[in-house]
């Protein structure tokens, strides 16, 4: 690792101390007798029981892959705030691809990647043709993406939980019971970990870090991604074709949190629940990504930390809201911004006193 | 006739907390500052305004128990029973002044890290987002006890006729003076006639004063600006601290509206009003048309059933997604089209460095 990427982490971690005793202020404030208590459970409970560890693997699945889309999208100058709707069209298409077709699960990712990646370009498609900002669309479409996957599901029976004899209208059916085969392998794990929640998502996700940060870093095309986020007029100029790039971003920024969406839903363990709010896994992803300084690698570790403290956050019902973990994770990414200053003055520092030096060894040459 | 005065009134009440937010992100980018944690500050501003209606309401319960019971009044239970007895609006007043003080401070840390540190703004917006209703919850939750994090809004904040005491539409005959009665007084709040007062204002503040001037150029270029000796700073925190201003009044109008009480969330709705606000071109009249025009479609799609010449799609389930998509739909087709005229304000996002001058 470089000196760089040595200050960007030191600079992660210690926002990550003062969020951790922020929140143990918090604690302490709202319920003194029970916060000791309480900051062990956020620390602990992710690694008390194998059960508990396999949920941390579990949610940090979906969580890493849009915060690789919200990430990738970082990097190449777009705000990628549309992944919740397009984790909710990718799960649509897994499901559908799962439920209705019957097909085995590696389809059923790919039908969520090509589900994303519709709904991603759409915000591409708008920004590089008419101009319209894709913060605005995304929001649009997260809205409509939502309605759009409820209303479609609602007129598709097969799909529903009530067709499969449950008695619930309102959920997608559980795919143990409509398709074995579109269940994401465990591979043993559930058994090794004693834990429902764990299969082989963490792994797929994990490997579409790894691919994701070989594109950005060491490809040609990668690189014309990145050009055009840092200055669309440059790269244009070098002869880059800047619209193209802008969709090719939103695809594969949709296709990843498309991924998100099957990854938690063909777990067996959650159900699609029609309803009218907007998932908060896509938004998630922000926060994911920010603590990552956008580096796919680094997602990896983020998702990990904040599905860890999150689980960590369940155990602290009920003498305290779960919603603590909420905090402490904002407060560790507002603490970020301030260490994009920290950062500028590490180099600054380092900067003046090679120049000093340099100036030295002219003056002792005359 | 009565059904379109339903539609109306409701269309003028989710436009209000839609106008204020965009009107404040809209003074919030003139300046430079792109304040994406709108909705983190409409939520604190809903957060304490309804706390204080709550703790109003709660003592005002209990000054009623105690007349009762036969018990005099004495010093603050007085006050507070002839506060809300006499002028529950003072009180509502107040709780406004209070959702638009605490919207300033929130925002202020928005400003701090922006403007002072020279963060990505995207970044400390998200962070407020987050947090904003993360700390609602933790607060109700301690004041309110488990999970019950619900803060109820007390009838006595509405508006009735009664209560106004005037008589509206009254020489047209009954079926129009009924009309007038159900479009303003079906869900009349004070938010609606301040909020009206202050687009008044913010239109006149940017447009017509030095302060608006001065405000613009450091949206459009702050080194120009610099250059004559306006302070860059200063002018994009009271940017920001304007829309805090905003923002936190529209939490409240937006709790006031949507009916069911404070549950720590805005659904949105500082989100969409920035969406209201390029709609609108940064323009306080235009901003006004888009947020009319983005309610009303909402209203449309809540009331789709109800409407008689609206298609009915026989043979699709839960048709009422339909109308729910649109509002966003038509927003997106009106936003390419009016794309081309479209001009944000030319330095906005961009923290400002001196030494860039």
């Amino acid at each position: 690792m470089n000196k760089r990427g040595l200050v960007n982490v030191a600079a992660s971690i210690i926002s990550i101390l003062l969020g951790m005793l922020f929140g143990f202020i918090l604690l302490e404030i709202f319920n003194p007798s029970a916060a000791l208590n309480g900051l062990n459970n956020i620390l602990t409970t992710g690694l008390r029981t194998p059960e508990k560890f396999g949920k941390v693997l579990y949610t940090a699945a979906p969580l890493l892959m849009t915060g690789l889309s919200v990430g990738f999208a970082f990097k190449t100058g777009l705000f990628n705030i549309g992944a919740s709707g397009q984790y909710t069209v990718g799960a649509f298409f897994a499901l559908v691809a799962g439920i209705q077709f019957g097909l085995p699960w590696y389809v059923c990712i790919l039908a969520a990647m090509v589900g994303g990646a519709i709904w991603g370009a759409i915000p591409g498609l708008f920004k590089a043709f008419f101009n319209v900002n894709e913060v605005i669309t995304a929001i649009m479409f997260n809205w409509i993406g939502l309605f759009g996957v409820n209303l479609a599901l609602n007129n598709m029976p097969k799909m529903l939980a009530s067709f499969w004899g449950a008695p619930y209208k309102n959920k997608t059916a559980a795919i143990s019971a409509a398709n074995k085969s579109a269940l994401l392998p465990k591979l043993g794990l559930d058994e090794v970990l004693n834990s429902p929640y764990i299969n082989i998502g963490i792994f797929i996700a994990i490997l579409f870090a790894i691919i994701t940060w070989v594109v950005l870093n060491r490809t040609t095309f990668g690189y014309e991604l990145k050009a055009c986020g840092y200055n669309r007029n440059a790269s244009q100029y070098a002869g880059i074709n800047a619209k193209k790039n802008i969709v090719l971003s939103m695809v594969i920024a949709g296709a990843l949190s498309g991924v998100g969406g099957a990854l938690y839903y063909l777990s067996g363990t959650a159900q699609y629940v029609i309803e009218k709010t907007l998932l908060g896994m896509g938004f998630n992803g922000i926060p994911v990504a920010l603590l990552a300084s956008s580096n796919p690698l680094g997602t990896i570790f983020s998702a990990m930390f904040i599905s860890y403290i999150q689980v960590g956050g369940d155990a602290l019902q009920p003498q305290f809201a779960k919603e603590i973990i909420d905090i402490i994770i904002a407060v560790i990414i507002y603490l970020s911004a301030f260490s994009l200053l920290i950062r500028e003055i590490i180099t600054r520092v380092g900067a003046k006193k090679h120049a000093l030096q340099e100036n030295g060894k002219g003056a002792d040459a005359k | 006739m009565m059904l379109l005065a339903d539609i109306l009134s409701s269309t003028l009440l989710f436009a209000i907390p839609l106008l204020l937010v965009a009107l404040g992100g809209m003074c919030s980018e003139r300046s430079g500052i792109i304040n994406i944690a709108l909705e983190g500050v409409m939520i604190i501003g809903a957060l304490i305004s309804c706390l204080i209606l709550g703790q109003l309401n709660n003592a005002y319960q209990t000054a009623c128990k105690m007349l009762e019971a036969g018990e005099g009044l004495s010093g603050w239970w007085a006050l507070v029973y002839r506060l809300i007895h006499d002028a529950p609006q003072l009180a509502v007043f107040a709780a406004i002044l209070a959702a638009a003080l605490a919207g300033v401070l929130y925002s202020l840390l928005l400003a701090f890290a922006s403007i002072n540190l020279m963060a990505d703004q995207t970044i400390g917006g998200t962070a407020l987002n987050m947090l904003a209703p993360a700390f609602a919850v933790v607060l109700t939750w301690a004041i309110q006890g488990q999970g019950n994090t619900t803060i109820l809004i007390p009838n006595w904040t509405r508006i009735t006729v009664e209560s106004s005491g005037a008589v509206y539409g009254a020489g047209f005959g009954q079926s129009v003076q009924a009309f007038f009665e159900k479009f303003l007084f079906k869900s009349m709040y004070l938010t609606t006639p301040i909020a009206i007062v202050l687009l008044i204002a913010v239109s006149v503040l940017i447009y017509k004063t030095r302060l608006g001037l001065r405000l613009r150029a450091c949206g459009e270029h702050p080194q120009a600006a610099d250059s004559v000796g306006i302070n860059v700073y200063k002018m994009r925190y009271i940017g920001v601290c304007i829309s805090g201003f905003l923002a936190g009044i529209g939490g409240l109008a937006f709790t006031v509206a949507a009916g069911s009480g404070f549950q720590s969330t805005v659904a949105g709705y500082g989100f969409l009003a920035l969406a209201v606000m390029i709609f609108g071109n940064w323009k306080p009249l235009s901003i006004l048309g888009a947020s009319l025009f983005f309610a009303f479609f909402k209203i449309i799609g809540s009331y789709s059933s109800s409407i008689p010449f609206l298609p009915s799609f026989e043979g699709v389930k839960s048709s009422e997604y339909i109308y729910l998509m649109l509002p966003y739909l038509v927003t997106m087709i009106l936003l390419v089209l009016t794309s081309k005229k479209s001009r944000a304000p030319k330095a906005e996002g961009i923290p400002y460095d001196k030494s860039t001058r």
